[in-house]
């Protein structure tokens, strides 16, 4: 490729009477120089087996346009994939937003540099406490399996206890997650669900309740899309135990339904790319987790929260960081847990989203979802040998369970595959009684006719 | 003070919008957005879809989301990105440690194709094999500029990297039996905080060691630290203050020799790509910040990404799935033996892996090593005009050379005006300059951390160093304009006091109207 003998244009100092002017002004000769406290046995002196850069930006487009085309997306074909990450519609301003170099290249200025993104962040924080309806909200952390496990370490650092009970109805990758988090400073035990329902069996909770429970992590709605009835009285027999009830919820599903708060979660956690993120192939995801607004809540946190605040001058907002000295930024390993990089820019574009949606945009968001993801279960549900899994209220997601109808997961997703559909999730290797099920989602972004197919497609795939 | 004839300070003053708080914009009846209705079809067949929810998850009140129209949602988060400064804008070389680089705009347009953003982690993987190739090739550059054998791309950034290290080393220590005995990790203070904190998570006691008079982590007291109970090192280099540590093959001797695991914090590795890996420091791990060195950008912070690597032995515990490539197919590999599981959702953070994957291209092997270069050699032009400047020092200097950052000291400049680091940092802000001090704790005295990356024209440089030597002569001259600064900034100085109270601190507006009123909107007038 050519190039190895100009300058590339993201190393303008390479022009070699630049470099000599620079030597000359440290004093030196040679670059190799400003090496020599690194020993010769420590020297790599071989040639990196990496290709000769492709520095023409028109051939480098093309080459990973190239790459990309063996892609093939949601969009051009129907998907019915969720399970932790969402086809919701992105609107055109969140892309806007999230992609102004001002946001998009900045990191860690002052709030004198930076007051824009403390006050983005601050609204961020703010409307999702107002979906939540709690005080305290984070800058985003990495994911929701971040969020859930920073909430039971919380959890144990807020009663002292050391062992925390997680509902065998949670995304498996998330509890994979919190188990690396986790352990073996904590103790993760399983809490089993109804056969019928999906709901948390308050007599296996009731059992394992005593003073060594900092807490019970829930999700709802459910991996499995159903929605739990009983928080109120899951919350009760945890509060009476002196445990904390953390509760891991998708932010979209809170315009109609209750958030944690009202049913009496004490944290709540999940992830934010269904609010004005793209998928990336599970990339785009970020953690909030939200509590009251109480100094033992407070100070538990390892996030960065930022406040605000006033400035000398009468009329001006200022920003900053609340509570501080809790951070490791500030005493290392003294700190809580450890903050760092991790998802702040899809904190903007969720802000964004939720300030283009308000409450009535939510609200028809949760009311579509609802309707389209009824409407296939009702469809689904009239193939023969189909039926659905849990006979509870769902959100977006439902289990349909194909294992009267003789064919294997496998086999069924392969031939809707071929057929431009990407059909729900196996169940059966993260969960041996789901064999023969699958996980589907439905978002507003389909459209009768998509899900119409995939019940054609079916029926007569399965006859 | 006036510029002075001949600098290239700007005559600088940031957007001021004077921005209200979304909801203070917000008007009952006005939408930003309208969600279509589903089909008729649909609502002949399922009803309204919202009656069956069952009443005790209904949500009594609806969320109290601002109603503001779409225009006004536009300007608003314009306004506040003009009230952001952004690498893009300035020269951005005041936040050492971070390697703030240029982040091709070319890599922004790929990243924003439907063939990058509209694909779903369970898709079936013969439809994402363009995603699964560019981790698989990313995953072969990463062996090459580091000398380990096999790399995970799900770590979330350089900390959570560090908890994966942690996690590994302890998986490690259980095969042996040994995880319960071995429980002491040993980091340096100018090595990342996260070093400390993130091993702390997995619940090993930190010992931390504290430079020598060159500034090099004390051989000796590592020595004193290592034991029976040494379960392994996690070690930044070069560290924090920007130099090598050429002893550092030591370190792994002694920490090998006592039974540890080592781990390379090569977060920022912007000053020593092809010139020297963990390999040949016989380390077991260590991993890459993507969005540092490899030039994704920093999204005011995040998303990012930590890559870790593994020796061939240990990469049998790296978190699953790992992608590899059977010649014709390319796949999720989640055969890895003594795998610690999980640390994120999914694969990893794919827009700033693919971001970092063009950027390698772009540079290729020959123009990683220029950019490392070239970064060390701006580097030292900064420490030399830097160190010229009166009252400014680079500590540890020792005759040592830095690579590709400084910790400078303005302690003489304290001494001298009583002017100090938070002081000069508020006042580069009046010219479009950001300036960092350090991590806790404050090691240098009066600190300050210039990183200039390859980025940076020698005109830019000097620019930055104009700005550093006009506040430095206003110190002296007019130390008030310095200890008021900001000037020509967004706000004005900020009243902390509220922020560490916990009957005043505001963290959503929610919490704000609480504590303060309903007028509290008005704290600000």
């Amino acid at each position: 490729m050519a190039g190895a003998d100009r300058v590339h244009p993201y190393v303008p100092n390479s022009v070699p009477e630049v470099k000599a002017r620079m030597l000359a002004e440290i004093g030196i000769d040679s670059i190799d120089t400003l090496y020599e406290d690194i020993p010769e046995e420590l020297r790599f002196k071989g040639k990196l087996k990496i290709p000769d850069g492709i520095t023409s930006e028109m051939e480098l487009e093309r080459h990973l346009e190239n790459v990309l085309s063996e892609n093939k997306t949601c969009r051009e074909n129907i998907s019915f994939l969720g399970g932790g990450c969402y086809q919701h519609y992105v609107p055109a301003i969140c892309d806007e937003i999230a992609g102004r170099s001002e946001f998009l290249t900045a990191y860690a200025g002052e709030p004198y540099e930076d007051h824009g993104r403390f006050q983005a962040l601050f609204e961020y924080q703010s409307l999702m406490g107002e979906l939540l309806e709690m005080d305290v909200v984070n800058v985003p952390t990495y994911d929701w399996g971040q969020a859930a496990s920073t909430s039971i370490r919380m959890a144990g650092r807020i009663t002292g206890r050391k062992v925390v009970l997680v509902a065998d109805t949670i995304s498996p990758d998330r509890l994979q997650v919190i188990r690396t988090y986790c352990e073996p400073v904590m103790r993760i035990d399983s809490v089993e669900h109804s056969n019928r329902t999906a709901g948390l069996d308050m007599e296996d909770l009731r059992t394992r309740l005593d003073d060594s429970v900092a807490g019970l992590y829930l999700e709802n709605p459910s991996y499995f899309g159903t929605v739990e009835e009983s928080g109120r009285t899951i919350a009760d027999a945890l509060h009476a135990n002196g445990s904390v009830f953390i509760v891991g919820v998708d932010p979209l599903s809170l315009g109609v339904l209750a958030p944690p708060s009202q049913y009496g979660a004490d944290i709540a956690c999940g992830d934010i790319q269904g609010l004005g993120n793209h998928m990336y192939f599970g990339g785009a995801l970020g953690g909030f987790i939200g509590t009251r607004d109480e100094e033992k809540y407070v100070m538990e946190y390892p996030s960065r929260l930022f406040g605000i605040c006033k400035t000398e001058r009468a009329g001006e907002w200022g920003f900053g960081d609340v509570a501080y000295g809790r951070t490791s930024f500030a005493v290392r390993e003294q700190g809580k847990e450890f903050v760092g990089t991790a998802a702040a820019l899809y904190g903007i574009s969720a802000a964004v989203y939720l300030s283009l949606m308000g409450p009535e945009g939510m609200r028809e968001l949760d009311q579509n979802i609802m309707q389209k993801s009824q409407y296939a279960m009702k469809r689904l549900s009239e193939l023969d040998g189909v039926r659905l899994r849990f006979d509870a209220f769902h959100f977006k997601e439902f289990v349909v369970d194909f294992s009267a109808t003789g064919r294997t997961v496998g086999a069924i997703n392969s031939a809707l595959l071929a057929q431009g559909i990407f059909a729900g999730k196996d169940l059966g290797d993260d969960f041996a009684e789901l064999e023969g099920c699958a996980l589907y989602a439905v978002t507003e972004v389909l459209r009768r006719e998509d899900i119409d197919r995939l019940v054609d497609a079916l029926r007569a795939y399965l006859s | 003070m006036e510029i002075q004839p001949g600098s290239r300070l700007r005559n600088f003053h940031q957007a001021k919008w004077d921005e209200e708080v979304i909801f203070e914009l917000s008007t009952p009846g006005q939408r930003g957005l309208h969600v279509p209705e589903a089909e008729t079809e649909i609502s002949d067949l399922v009803g309204d879809g919202l009656s069956r929810i069952p009443a005790s998850m209904r949500r009594t009140t609806a969320p109290a989301l601002p109603e503001v129209g779409q225009m006004r949602v536009l300007k608003h988060y314009l306004r506040l990105s003009q009230q952001n400064l952004g690498g893009d804008l300035n020269v951005d070389i005041g936040q050492g440690t971070c390697t703030m680089k240029y982040n091709p705009k070319i890599n922004e347009k790929i990243a924003a194709s439907s063939k990058a953003q509209d694909i779903h982690p369970h898709q079936d993987e013969s439809t994402v094999q363009g995603a699964l190739r560019v981790m698989y090739e990313l995953d072969l550059f990463l062996r090459e500029i580091s000398g380990l054998d096999r790399f995970s791309l799900q770590p979330s950034s350089g900390s959570q990297a560090i908890l994966t290290m942690a996690a590994i080393m302890h998986e490690y220590h259980e095969v042996r039996g040994q995880a319960d005995t071995r429980d002491e990790l040993i980091t340096t203070i100018f090595s990342h905080p996260s070093d400390a904190a993130a091993a702390a998570v997995k619940g090993y006691r930190i010992i931390t060691l504290y430079p020598d008079e060159q500034g090099m982590p004390d051989v000796e007291a590592l020595k004193a630290a290592v034991s029976e109970r040494t379960a392994g090192l996690f070690i930044t280099n070069p560290e924090d203050i920007g130099i090598f540590n050429p002893r550092i093959a030591e370190f792994t001797r002694i920490v090998h020799e006592a039974g540890g695991i080592c781990g390379y914090d090569q977060a920022n590795a912007n000053g020593i790509l092809g010139i020297t890996r963990a390999r040949e420091a016989d380390f077991d791990l260590c991993f890459f910040n993507l969005h540092k060195t490899f030039g994704a950008p920093h999204g005011c912070g995040g998303p990012a990404a930590g890559a870790l690597g593994a020796t061939r032995e240990l990469a049998e515990y790296l978190p699953v799935p790992v992608v590899g490539y059977d010649g014709s197919k390319y796949f999720l590999d989640y055969d890895v033996p003594h795998t610690i599981g999980k640390v994120r959702g999914f694969y990893g953070a794919f827009p700033v892996i693919l971001k970092s994957y063009a950027w390698i291209l772009s540079l290729g092997a020959e123009g990683l090593k220029e950019a490392a270069r070239v970064a060390v050699l701006n580097n030292n032009y900064l420490l030399k005009k830097v160190t010229e400047i009166p009252g400014a020092t680079s500590p540890y200097t020792g005759g040592k050379r830095r690579i590709e950052q400084v910790r400078y000291s303005w302690e003489e400049l304290y001494n001298e005006t009583g002017i100090d680091t938070h002081d000069v940092t508020r006042r580069m802000a009046d010219f479009g300059f950001h300036l960092w001090q350090s991590h806790h704790p404050f090691v240098v005295p009066q600190p300050f951390t210039i990183e200039p990356t390859e980025s940076y024209s020698k005109e830019e440089l000097d620019e930055y160093l104009d700005g550093l030597r006009h506040v430095v002569e206003e110190a002296r001259t007019e130390p008030e304009t310095v200890k008021r600064a900001p000037h020509n900034s967004v706000v004005h100085r900020i009243d902390e006091s509220s922020l560490d109270d916990p009957e005043k601190w505001a963290v959503t507006w929610r919490a704000l109207l609480k504590k303060h009123g309903r007028t509290a909107a008005k704290i600000r007038s």
